[in-house]
This record gives structure tokens, sequence and C-alpha cells, in this order.
């Protein structure tokens, strides 16, 4: 398994020749002073997960991070369903491993789906991402910037059912609906229900479709050339993976003398960490282990970048609309009492233009009167 | 046992103990008919269970999730083991639970069932009937695909069976059941059940009045909804092929008791209570809709006073009715267009009346400004006169005093 380090401090062996000595300066230490800076700091993520219930999110969630972060959940009964809005609720916990810290936050949207009529069920989704983009940008352009709290949602994992040929008209509208928000992971669920070829038709199935349907789903970005063999192998066969078919169990199973996380079935023994059984440890590894911090990344420069600069946009041409001066500093959108000035100042505009108009009518008709 | 006929003993074998085989021989030789509806999502496995029940392979197309609207495909096929002879029809649910808005999924089944009741219901009715050479169309069984979430019925799961449970006999499965641990089944199945309860809905229940199968029966009810996993792909175990779906992980066998409840579903529908779910479909839910279509239509069985009525007495009495209601509803037609007319030549005279004030005033302004033009006219007329005459008149001095000049200035030259 590679390691999180991947680069090499290269202090050269001090020689006696005094050509190499004056050729070291030092700042080959620098990734160093960034990783003790950084562990000192801490890191945080934000994961949303989505999709119908049932589909095992809760459980997924809890293998990925090996914690239970769903204890006193209560489920509704399918008549309370029928009607039911969408929720967010948030999860966070504060996790260790060698000395660094996580403060992970799981975004979870019970409901989604499950009522009867789903036209729009993602707008409550949308809604909250926009507004952590809308709490950022106004406390990235506040005065006292020292304790921003960054509450972006820096990857959505969506939850695609097994039980179908494909993707389905509320999956796909769903991921359009964030593509231009989030960075959307699509994960074919609870895929101890398919066969091997049924995995792969699947995959292929829903790849085309989400090609077809122009859904901008995350991409892994490209290798550098310089990365070691094994690195550029691994990435290469994730690629060629997704969407991801994954398995969670929040039980630990005896099997082949080992203790291992899976599912019980009288005919075998699922392994949820059998890189043969499913995509459980591409995903763990993907999402934890190399692309967290590219994921925060696209979400700061592309996902928020094109928030802020369709907010300052909107801003600034309501701005010059009320032939107001441009401020350098960006003004947040104001409230609703402005919004009723400037509509009565725009129905006294349109008056004046009328009377202005019936007037020169009058004169034309009574200079044409004068002529006869 | 009727009053008026007392039991008798037989004193020899009379031979009317062969009746039962008579029916049995009879009906054999007709065929039977028997018509399921497999309800359930794009994809949850309707086509390969039916496949796998049946033992062949029907011709079964791969629908898409984009349908906008809920369809049914109804296929008839003629089966035949040992010497009998099965006439099957099975309809299947197209883009069900696909679409954004499902508040009209369930409204396509209802609507496909009440028409299969209403064919049989005309056919009743009709003067010239054949009815034992009717083909019956109506749904015998309705198997209802719930998806293995382990969590609960889905909404539009409960809406749809609370809507049929009183069309049809429902049987509700659990598909793609290898999905779920075994742990996991018995709760999930508890909570269906409870669900299904605590909302009314009445699913069938296999008969248990018939001493031979009422033990079998009572103990299948209790195992409701049945587990199923189809396949139509064999795998070798041992040194046999069967009917199994193969994982990295294990091969779950569909005829393994132990894997899935397929054997207990395909003896439950097919071997045991077929025959009972065709008479429960014609004395229970057809009966309902026949007694509620009449009532609609306005039939009873007795009549106010409580004496017995007959379907030829409430008929023309209906048709009585009807046609007097017509005869109003043709009066009233006739006065309200009368009504109309009037109103519309009150309004075209008003009309003509203004039109032709308004022709009168212009007329009017007209020749006024007519007399004004004429009067302008005379007076540059007179103008133009006295300006001629003036000219004349200048001219001629004009004229005269040039000739003095002309004079004047000859006599000067003269006199130089």
């Amino acid at each position: 398994m590679t390691t999180n380090i991947r680069y090499k401090s290269r202090i050269p062996i001090k020689s006696d020749e005094t050509t190499e000595e004056k050729q070291y300066v030092g700042f080959a230490t620098l990734p160093n002073q960034v990783h003790r800076k950084s562990v000192k700091k801490g890191f945080d993520f934000t994961l949303m997960v989505a999709g119908e219930s049932g589909m095992g999110k809760s459980t997924l969630v809890n293998s990925l991070f090996l914690t239970d972060l769903y204890k006193d959940r209560k489920l509704l009964n399918s008549e309370e369903r029928i009607n039911q809005t969408v929720e967010i609720i948030k999860h966070t916990v504060d996790i260790e491993e060698k000395g660094v810290k996580l403060k992970l936050t799981i975004v979870d949207t019970p409901g989604f789906g499950d009522a009867v009529n789903n036209n729009e069920c993602w707008k409550p989704i949308t809604d909250y991402i926009d507004q952590q983009f809308e709490q950022y940008f106004r406390d990235e352009s506040g005065l006292n910037r020292k304790n921003i709290q960054d509450n972006r949602v820096h990857c959505c994992l969506y939850f695609i059912p097994p039980f179908g040929h494909g993707l389905r008209p509320v999956d796909v509208e769903f991921m359009k609906a964030l593509h231009e928000k989030v960075n959307v992971v699509p994960l074919i669920a609870k895929a101890d229900c398919l066969t091997p070829n049924e995995i792969k038709k699947l995959k292929d199935r829903v790849r085309e479709e989400i090609e077809r349907f122009g859904i901008k789903v995350y991409q892994f970005p490209e290798c550098d050339s310089d990365e070691d063999e094994e690195f550029k192998q691994l990435d290469k066969e994730l690629k060629e993976c997704c969407p991801l078919a994954v398995i969670g169990s929040n039980t630990v199973v005896e099997t082949r003398g080992q203790r291992v996380r899976g599912r019980l079935y009288p005919w075998g023994i699922v392994e949820v960490e059998n890189q043969s059984h499913c995509d459980f440890v591409k995903l763990r590894n993907m999402l934890i282990r190399s692309h967290m911090h590219d994921l925060k990344d696209v979400t700061c420069d592309v996902h928020y970048e094109n928030y802020r600069a369709q907010c300052i946009q909107d801003m600034t041409s309501k701005l010059t609309q009320d032939n107001r001066m441009e401020s350098p500093i960006p003004i947040l959108p104001l409230s609703t009492p402005d919004v009723e000035t400037d509509r009565l100042i725009k129905m006294k505009d349109e008056e004046l233009a009328r009377m202005q108009e019936m007037l020169n009518k009058m004169q034309q008709q009574i200079h044409d009167g004068k002529d006869q | 046992m009727d009053k008026n006929a007392r039991p008798l003993s037989l004193s020899g074998h009379v031979g009317f103990d062969s009746l039962p085989h008579q029916l049995v021989n009879k009906s054999t030789c007709q065929g039977f008919c028997f018509n399921i509806l497999c309800i359930g999502e794009t994809g949850i496995g309707k086509s390969t269970l039916m496949d796998t029940l049946f033992n062949t392979n029907f011709e079964n197309f791969e629908s898409s999730h984009f349908e906008p609207k809920v369809k049914l495909r109804a296929q008839t096929y003629d089966l035949q083991e040992s010497n009998v002879r099965l006439k099957l029809t099975i309809v299947n649910t197209v883009g069900f639970g696909d679409q954004m808005n499902k508040q009209e999924s369930y409204q396509h089944v209802v609507d496909y069932i009440d028409t299969q009741f209403e064919s049989y219901l005309q056919e009743e009715l009709k003067i010239k009937r054949s009815l034992h050479n009717y083909h019956d169309s109506r749904i015998h069984a309705c198997l209802y695909f719930i998806a293995p979430s382990g969590h609960s019925l889905k909404s539009l799961d409960l809406v749809t069976m609370k809507k049929l449970d009183s069309k049809v006999n429902i049987i509700p499965v659990i598909a793609k059941a290898d999905t779920i641990s075994k742990s996991e089944l018995h709760k999930f199945k508890i909570k269906i059940m409870s669900e299904l309860v605590s909302n009314g809905v009445q699913i069938y229940q296999f008969p248990t009045d018939d001493e031979t199968v009422s033990k079998i029966n009572t103990a299948m009810n209790g195992i409701l909804p049945f587990a199923v996993v189809g396949s139509s792909e064999e795998v070798k175990i041992g040194n046999k092929m069967v009917k199994a779906r193969q994982y990295p992980w294990g091969v779950v066998q569909v005829e393994n008791e132990n894997h899935c409840d397929f054997v207990k579903l395909r003896e439950m529908l097919i071997c045991v209570n077929m025959e009972d779910l065709r008479e429960q479909t014609h004395t229970r839910h057809y009966e309902l809709y026949r007694r509620c279509k009449l009532e609609e239509m306005g039939f009873t069985d007795t009549n106010p006073e409580s004496k017995p009525v007959s379907l030829q007495e409430t008929y023309e009495a209906k048709r009585h009715e009807f046609l007097g209601d017509l005869q109003r509803r043709e009066e009233e037609m006739r006065q309200m267009f009368v009504q109309r007319v009037k109103e519309k030549e009150t309004e075209l005279k008003e009309a003509e009346r203004e039109l032709q004030g308004k022709f009168e005033q212009l007329k009017r302004l007209h020749s006024e400004e007519k007399s004004k033009l004429d009067e302008k006219r005379r007076s540059l007329e007179d103008e133009i006169n006295t300006f001629s005459k003036k000219k004349a008149a200048t001219e001629l001095l004009q004229g005269q005093s040039f000739n003095t000049n002309a004079n004047l200035k000859k006599d000067k030259d003269r006199k130089k």
C-alpha cells in the first residue's frame, strides 16, 4: 500500500567537497514543514450522502469511518413517507489517527425520493449547498477572517439502486441539479445482489447514460508522469471501475479464520473488504487515502468560484440597473424593502414617460389643427 | 340441509360418486385458464420470476426507465403438463415506479383490472351469450414485487396495494431476496406485515377451511410475504444442473428452501391454491365490482317499500326516467336558444340605431363644412374679381400715363 507521504525529502549527505555545500540551500524541507503545520491545524471534510431509503447509506458511512454515527435513528413508516419532504441532517465527529485530526461532517438527506410525488425533491439539498457557499462568501468578505468555518460540501455520494437496468429519471434529475455545485460521486449500492457479469453490464450502462445525459461527475485528476508505477496502475484501475459498486456492513463475521466486516448468508459470506467481492476498498482509498484533498480543492477552486462569480455578477448587474455607484467592496444582495422602492421608482418612471407621450401628441394635434 | 329433503340411506351402490370425476374430466377437456398480474419496479425481476416459476422462457423485453406513464403489457401462452392444458396470461407493468410524480401510477393498474371485469359483465348481460366459450381475462392473482430495501414498504407500494386489495387477490413477494440476510429478512417481513395490517390492506389469505390443505396453508400464511429469487441460468452443484445465481462468495440455489421461499411460492400459487384463487376472483372481487357497477346505474334488489324488485321493472323505470330527463333538457335548450336569439336581435337593433345616428351626424358635419368652404370660395372669388378690376384699372392708368409721357417726350423732342 503506498504511504501517504509520497514526496521524498532530499537532504544530501554532507560531503567534503565545497561545491556541493554551496548548492545546498535547504528549502527541500518545505514539504516537511507543510506536513507539520497541517497536522497541527487539523483537517475538516464534509461528505453528503444521498439516495433513496434502504440503499445502505448509513451502513456504508459506518463502514467507511469505522464508527457508528446513527445510533438512535428513527425510520419513518411507509404511510408517513407518502408526502415526505427532504430533510437535511448533519452529524459531526472528530476522529484522530496517528496524530492527524479530522473533523468529519456527514450531511444526510433522509426522505429523498421516498414520497409518491418526487418533483423537485432535490431543492432542499441544492438550497443547503448554496447556503453553505453563501455563508462562506460572507465570511470571506468580512472584516475578521481569522476563524472561518468551512462548511461547504466537499463531496456527494449518490447511491444508485442496483435493482433496475440503469439510471432512473429521479437519478438523472438529481445529478444534473447538483453536478455544478458539488463533486458528485455515483455509487452502485447493495452490490451483493448482482453477479459479476451483471455488475459489469450495469456499470457500462450507467457510464453510458451519464455521458448521454451530460452529467459531470467528479473526475479523478490525471497522474503526474513522475509518480511511481504502482500508483499509476491503481489510478488507472480506479478510473475504469467507475461507478463503484459497494457493499457496507455493520457486523463482523468470522471467515477463513479471520474476523472481518461482512454479511452472512446461507450460501456464503460477503466480505466488505475483499476486492473481488466489491469495490469498497477502492472507494475508501479514493475518498480518504488519496483524493480527499483533491475533492476539497475542486470544491474550492471550481464549484465555489463558479458560485462566487455568479453571485458577484448578479449583484453588479443589479447595482448598475439602479444607477448607483459601483462600490469596490462587494455589497451583499440587499433585502426586500429596497426591492419594493425599486419597483415603485420604476412604476413612476413609466407613468412619467406615458404622460410625456400624451403631451407630445396633444401638441402635435394642436399644431395640425392650427395648420388647418 | 334443506328441511323439505329428508336424508335417505342407500341399500346398494348407485354410482353417483363418480360425479367429481366427471367434473374433472370435463374441465380437463375444456382446459384451464389462469391470469397473473405482476406489479413491480422496472428491473425488479418480474419476467425472470415468471420464467422460473413456469420453467420456460417467455419472450421478455427489457423496458426503459424513462416511460412517461405506467402501461400494462399482457401476453397469453398455451402450456401443457401431463394431459392438462393451461391458457396462461401474464400481465406485466411497464414503467411502474419510474416517474418523478407517481400519484397516478396506481390508476392505470386499477383501470386495467376494471376493464377486464367490465368485459365479463358485458358478456354476462348479453342476450345471446356464450360464457363457457368466453376467454376469461379477469386477473386471478396479483404478485406485488417489493424492493428489498430491508427497512419497510415504499410509500408507492402502500398506496397501490390499498387501492387494489378489494379488486384482486394480492400476494406480496420480496424480490431479489438474495440481498437480505436471514436476520434482516425476518425483521423485514414482520415490518411489512405490520404496515399492511395497520393500514387495513387485505392481502390474499390461503384458505384454511379445507382440512386437506388447511395445515399447510396456515403455515404459509405466516411466512408471507415470500422472499424469492429467480434465475434462468443453471449452475452445476454436485452432479446436477440447478437453477442458481453464481456469486464470488457462493451460489444461491433457487430451489433450495434454505436459501429462499421460491419453492413455497410455487407450491402455494400453482400446486395448491390456483383453483381457489380463480374462485375468489369470481365470487368475491367480481361480485363486488358487479354490485357496485349496477348500483351506480341505479339498480337495486328491493325498492323503497322493501319489496323485491326485478331487473325488468328497474330497467323500465330507469328508461322512463332517462327519457323524461332527455325531454326536459331538450326543452331547456330550446328556451335558452330562443332567449339568446331575442337578446342578439335587440343588440343588433341598438347597434343599427347608433350607426344611423352617427351617419346623420357625419352628414351634417359634412354639409356644414361644405357650406363653409363655399362661402370661403365665394369671398375668394370676390377678392379675385376686385383685384383683377383694380389691376385692370391700374394698367389703364399706367397705359394712359405712359402715353402722356410718350406724348410729352415727343413734344420735347420736337421742340428741340
